[in-house]
């Protein structure tokens, strides 16, 4: 039942050939069974889920429905969730319980949807391998020596490992694309503003979106349809209307135009991502898309671009937690003490490395040349998307450069780390859509994820690119076995 | 000895009287009176996650001044984050606005002691966040309100056109009247509604530099502010004349002690790193926007005070003391439109009520809450002009109305106070005062003019302050020609 996508659960729900509570048990066993190895979970929530799970049963036996009615899913902890601790990976919110719901959970929850828990993120989302969370790290499923991927890898490896049917995650520049890509799920990152960010801990406000994990791109769909729209407590959210995603998908992508960027596959890249992203590329071409080169020229700039920007909001943003209100403190002598005590004991290294780079842009004398620069370069990478989706419908390319790689590995070079992300920064910094979907394996049997980038508010569009490759492809049906610990 | 020429210019903050915060649903309250922290909310706490949301009326608010003072409203403006750690400040930035403030170069007309008015040029004014506020316990605690946190503000900065600290309170005065006039900030700065910091330097009278200037923060009352200056400005110019020159640094000013403190030099300033607020578009503002809000403003006090002058033949101190606070110029109207006589009703409110309510302590403000209704005033004054009561007898009956209320007519009935115009009984008065002070009588009568007017005075206490004043003069001219003879 667990080896099941969202949209498989949904129709056995719907048919009364199961029912929430016994759904929901059945991913609490294998959260059981699995996480102690996994460690994806930094907060379950299980009484609360057997509630949720039992109402739900209960009101469809009423005759009430709900779009995700009784679908058990795991949320990324930097999504405020009420009343249940939500840390972002900090140890600076051990124990903080939010008084609200984050925007989209709200949402989730009046579909009905059943919590299982909170998952593990590098702390605030500063990281690619959740290497950075103030917890503990989480192991990517498919070999539990290597990492699922940052910042949104507890939500990524919960997925792929079948403890939940969905999940959400967030991606500033690539956190949910990017584990996705490592660990053989689907993960969406929808147009800058499309999705509400009231109630997502912030770690850079202009490039932050909550994005979708899941096994397919119409499970993709279905979670983007109950939580996509405008919010009045997000002025940043569009005030467009949300198509029916699902309708959408009716496996044709004749006539598509996929763009290939010469510059995404250089130097840098794992030979059997770049082959395995080409393959999907051609798949999609046997089914009458129009594959087309294109050019990004000012791509390379992007991770850069990306670090100024985000480090220089992310100084920001995290100003607020300093003891004085909520979360944890660290008494001292005086407040200026107390302030320095707190943040530095309670914040981990990397935050600390982003909020001083970001501190040291934003100085005087340095903001023109680093942050004002830096959002030059921005609206340049912008119009080279413009540019290209004049030419073609959506662009494809490797999620990441390589598959997972070991745990320790990047994490004394951060250079080295922020690489992993440099295919999917420039889609953030544009405000473009993105999908992220498995397209095969490499070697070691470690998966390998396709990239399809749209206009901002085209995720239909992709999801109905990504559905229709998956129809005739099954690298998304092959499921990593958690192996037994040994002894 | 060099003379000196002290170069002012301010910030005014002003909070807008919104319904509710600046980037959230919370209402603004009376924060010396709310209960602390019970008008917070994830938001304005700066929890983790929350997104501020722009409070269109405040922008309508900011509008209203900015279009008063003369401002260019440029096409959009953008909120930029400052910041800085305090306790005070819950999300360590606050919300203001930096390069692309609300309005721009526009200026207020101050009116001089010596009936001149000079024109100050208001560089900009832009939107902002209160902060909460700190108290500091006498055992090292301190505590946090955050109630204030969020309110919105206006903060208004003129150039350093101010020439004096009488200029200064000039402007403080005239730009609290406007807010008022505009419904805006009920510029009761105790408060603390209304807040100003001052950056002064001093240079030789008659010469165009511009010397190192200091700043004084946290001047929460206008008198504060001018002893202030003063302060900094004699400061100053014993430093340039004993020879240490002025550092710049930032000042703050103990009321109680009438002493100025500093706070920081320049080698501690603080960086604020502004950079624009990614949580809120630009706000665009439109030609036929700012159009609609031109048209809504109400008569401002300048315009009030030349309309008095122009139509009611006011001269112009009293009509700017009639119209600096709206609540008077209200006051004023309604007792004109109740059938007061334009001078004699600005001569009692300015001489006699004035003089009321300052012995009450309480501002003129508050016109709007004493007892003597501009009607009361109205009729009072016609029964003066019609003689049924003299002028005196017009301030008994003013100080009854002021204690107690009530209708002038009925106090003059029932109290007996009716002018007193029967000949006999003043002739009676006459001769019997007459009678009572022959000595008196006799120095008159010697050429003593001060003599006439204790026995004017005498023949008045007989008739208990009700006699027709003219027709006593007149008796009492009579008798005492009488006995020249
Ligand atoms: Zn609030």
């Amino acid at each position: 039942m667990i080896d099941l996508t969202l949209s498989e659960v949904l129709d056995r729900l719907n048919n009364g050939a199961v029912t929430s509570v016994a759904l929901t048990q059945a991913y609490l066993d294998r959260i059981r069974q699995a996480d102690p190895r996994v460690r994806a979970f930094l907060t379950l929530t299980e009484e609360l889920a057997l509630e949720q799970a039992a109402a739900a049963d209960t009101r469809r036996a009423a005759g009430g429905s709900a779009p995700l009615l009784g679908v058990p899913l795991a949320l990324k902890d930097v999504l405020a969730t009420r009343g249940i601790q939500t840390t972002a990976g900090s140890r600076i919110l051990q124990g903080f319980k939010p008084p609200y719901n984050a925007t989209a959970v709200q949402k989730l929850l009046d579909a009905g949807a059943v919590i299982l828990g909170k998952t593990n993120t590098d702390e605030f989302a500063m990281g690619s391998s959740t290497e950075n969370s103030g917890y503990f790290t989480t192991h990517n499923p498919w070999d539990l020596e290597r990492v699922p991927g940052g910042s949104s890898g507890g939500s990524a490896a919960a997925v792929a490992a079948g403890m939940a049917a969905g999940a959400l995650g967030t991606d500033t520049g690539g956190s949910v694309r990017q584990p996705a890509s490592l660990c053989g799920v689907v993960g969406l990152k929808p147009g800058y503003g499309r999705i509400s960010r009231y109630g997502a801990f912030a770690y850079a406000s202009s490039l932050d979106q909550i994005g979708t994990l899941s096994r397919t791109a119409r499970d993709a769909a279905l979670l983007l349809n109950v939580i996509a729209g405008p919010d009045p407590l997000d002025s940043t959210s569009m005030p467009i209307p949300v198509p029916d995603y699902t309708a959408a998908l009716d496996g044709d992508v004749r006539g598509l135009r996929v763009g290939l960027p010469r510059e995404y596959f250089t130097a840098g890249i794992q030979p059997e991502v770049e082959a395995a992203v080409r393959a999907a590329v051609e798949k999609l071409a046997s089914l009458g898309a129009e594959v087309v080169e294109i050019s990004l020229p000012h791509m390379s700039y992007g991770l850069p671009v990306y670090y100024l920007i985000a480090t220089a909001e992310c100084s920001a943003n995290m100003a607020r937690f300093d003891g004085v209100r909520y979360g944890q403190r660290e008494d001292a002598g005086d407040m200026w003490e107390v302030y320095t005590n707190t943040r530095g004991h309670l914040l981990g290294p990397e935050v600390k490395r982003r909020i001083m780079l970001g501190t040291y842009a934003l100085s005087a004398g340095y903001y023109d040349a680093y942050y004002r620069k830096a959002q030059e370069v921005r609206t340049l990478i912008r119009e080279d998307f413009d540019r290209a989706f004049e030419q073609v419908d959506v662009i494809a390319t490797p999620a990441t450069p390589t598959t997972a790689f070991k745990i320790g590995e990047k994490i004394g070079d951060p250079l080295q780390m922020y690489l992993s992300d440099v295919y999917t920064t420039t889609v953030n910094l544009a405000g473009a859509a993105a999908l992220s979907l498995p397209c095969g394996f490499d070697g070691r049997g470690l998966p390998i994820g396709l990239q399809l980038i749209g206009p901002a508010f085209e995720e239909g569009r992709l999801l109905r690119a990504g559905d229709a490759y998956q129809r005739v492809t099954d690298w998304h049906i092959h499921r990593p076995v958690v192996e037994e610990p040994t002894g | 000895m060099t003379l000196y020429e002290p170069v002012i210019g301010l910030e005014v903050h002003a909070e807008m009287l919104t319904r509710s915060k600046m980037f959230c649903s919370c209402a603004v309250v009376d924060n010396t009176e709310a209960p602390p922290n019970t008008a917070t909310c994830p938001v304005c706490l700066g929890m983790p996650g929350v997104l501020p949301t722009l409070n269109a009326e405040a922008v309508e608010m900011g509008l209203r001044v900015g279009l008063a003072l003369g401002c260019t409203i440029p096409p959009f403006n953008q909120f930029a984050r400052k910041n800085y750690f305090y306790p005070d400040l819950p999300r360590g930035y606050q919300i203001s606005q930096y390069e692309y403030p609300l309005a721009i170069n526009g200026f207020l007309d101050i009116d001089l002691p010596d009936g001149g008015t000079r024109r100050i040029r208001v560089r900009r004014a832009h939107l902002e966040e209160d902060t909460g506020k700190l108290t500091h316990t006498g055992d090292g605690a301190s505590l946090v309100d955050l109630n204030r946190a969020g309110v919105p503000l206006l903060e208004i900065v003129s150039e350093p056109d101010l020439r004096s600290a009488e200029e200064a309170e000039a402007y403080a005065r005239q730009l609290r009247s406007i807010l008022q006039y505009l419904g805006v900030n009920h510029g009761d700065m105790s408060r603390g509604v209304l807040r100003f910091e001052a950056n002064v330097s001093v240079r030789p009278a008659g010469s165009d530099e511009l010397r190192t200037r200091t700043e004084i923060k946290n001047l929460n009352s206008i008198r504060g502010m001018v002893r202030a200056i003063q302060k900094e400005v004699e400061r100053q110019i014993h430093l340039w004349e004993s020879g240490q020159g002025v550092r710049q640094a930032t000042l703050g000013w103990d009321d109680d002690r009438g002493q100025l403190i500093i706070q920081r030099t320049k080698e501690s300033a603080s960086d604020y790193r502004y950079f624009p607020e990614p949580d809120l578009p630009l706000l665009q503002i439109s030609p036929e926007h700012v159009a609609e809000v031109r048209q809504g403003l109400p008569e401002l006090p300048a315009a009030r005070r030349d309309r008095f002058c122009r139509d009611l033949g006011l001269n112009r101190a009293d009509a700017a003391i009639l119209t600096a606070e709206q609540a008077v110029a209200d006051y004023y109207e309604a007792a004109l439109a109740a059938g007061g006589a334009p001078q004699p009703v600005a001569n009692f409110l300015i001489g006699e009520i004035f003089r009321l309510m300052n012995a009450d302590a309480l501002g003129r403000d508050a016109i709007g809450t004493i007892k003597v209704t501009p009607e009361a005033l109205a009729e009072l004054l016609r029964l003066a002009q019609e003689g049924a009561i003299n002028l005196n007898t017009a301030k008994r009956v003013l100080d009854i109305l002021y204690a107690e209320g009530g209708d002038p007519a009925r106090i003059v009935a029932e109290r007996g106070l009716a002018q007193v115009t029967d000949e006999d009984a003043i002739r009676a008065a006459v001769d019997s005062v007459l009678a009572e002070n022959p000595a008196e009588v006799e120095a008159y009568l010697a050429g003593s003019e001060k003599v006439a007017k204790f026995l004017m005075g005498q023949v008045m206490r007989a008739l208990r302050g009700k006699g027709q004043p003219q027709a006593v003069q007149e008796a009492l001219d009579e008798a005492l020609a009488a006995r020249r003879s």
